[in-house]
């Protein structure tokens, strides 16, 4: 009996921390990361053999729109965009264009599903090889 | 015998609930969130049109128009892009939730959450069909929205995708102009 009861105890505790996301002060989201930052790069980042910035910038736009997203901010100076899909969960998305060498743009990507970050490489991928679909160009990686 | 039963039964239960709650906490984000899909192609069709013999600058102040036609307020904008961003909050409340909400309080249910309010975000985007060409441009535009009810639950969160509601914004927007817009 009593050892029914310290398991009893035992899973609360457990499942209460399981809850809280072993999440001591909520604030410290502010500057968490949870990769390193040269890994996160990596993965949210390709360059493409264009420098057309304005091009690649409505290609953009025109891409989240075909992938359901509706834009939200644009900004063609900074080379920024920012949308968000609804679908039953709330996506959120900004890719940013800038040159690289004389070449080559840089576009990075960073996105966030309902209240995490998004840190799966294959999401990239998948963003990146569709970018690259409607852009007629290879996205390469950037090391 | 019978206490030692019940009692391994209520220690399976418990495990099950910690076990759901830390299910819970993996939800992730669906893998075709950001491929491509034969669907996207046909929603390109149904929220695009072709306007010619119009400027980048003259379409996009037509169409804000028309945004402000309907209600919206205009959040964003960045012209150098061809991109305008607008919003509106409105009542969200159906007939038929509200007669589903006076039965149950009827039956002595309580009070139902029905739907309450709604946000609902526009955002077009024009675009030139080809670079050399200043006077025939791609017009795109997408509508989601969010809803909560009366207990401030997010009840829709959704992209809207009727053909009605692009065939009726893009009257609109022809009207404004006095040109026709070309399905592509």
């Amino acid at each position: 009996m009593k050892s029914h009861k310290l398991i009893l105890i035992a899973l609360s505790g457990v499942s209460l921390i399981g809850l809280s996301g072993c999440q001591t002060t909520s604030s410290s989201q502010l500057l968490k990361a949870d990769q390193s930052q040269v890994q996160t790069r990596n993965i949210q980042t390709r360059a493409f053999d264009t420098t057309d910035k304005n091009k690649t910038l409505r290609t953009v736009i025109s891409t989240l729109q075909d992938l359901g997203f509706v834009v939200d901010k644009a900004d063609e100076v900074l080379g920024s965009v920012s949308a968000t899909k609804l679908d039953g969960y709330q996506l959120r998305m900004t890719v940013t264009v800038r040159p690289r060498g004389q070449t080559q743009l840089l576009v990075r990507a960073n996105a966030q599903y309902n209240l995490t970050a998004v840190e799966d490489p294959e999401i990239y991928q998948d963003f990146f090889t569709s970018l690259g679909k409607s852009m007629f160009l290879t996205a390469h990686n950037v090391d | 015998m019978n206490s030692n039963g019940t009692k391994t039964r209520g220690l399976f239960i418990i495990t099950s609930i910690v076990m759901v709650f830390f299910l819970a906490g993996c939800q992730t984000i669906p893998k075709d969130a950001l491929k491509l899909s034969p669907e996207s192609l046909e929603k390109r069709s149904l929220q695009t049109r072709t306007y010619e013999g119009i400027s980048e600058a003259d379409i996009l102040s037509a169409s804000a128009g028309v945004i402000q036609d309907l209600g919206f307020n205009i959040d964003e904008s960045e012209t150098k892009l061809g991109v305008i961003v607008g919003s509106k909050e409105r009542d969200a409340t159906e007939a038929g939730q509200v007669a589903a909400a006076v039965v149950v309080a009827l039956l002595g249910g309580g009070a139902m959450a029905i739907d309450k309010n709604q946000k609902l975000r526009v955002s077009l985007v024009v675009r030139p069909t080809h670079e050399s060409d200043d006077k025939k441009h791609f017009v795109r535009v997408t509508f989601q929205r969010m809803v909560w009810n009366t207990q401030g639950q997010v009840t829709r969160i959704e992209g809207l995708d009727q053909p009605e509601m692009y065939q009726e914004f893009f009257d609109r927007l022809s009207k404004a102009v006095f040109l026709e817009g070309h399905k592509i």
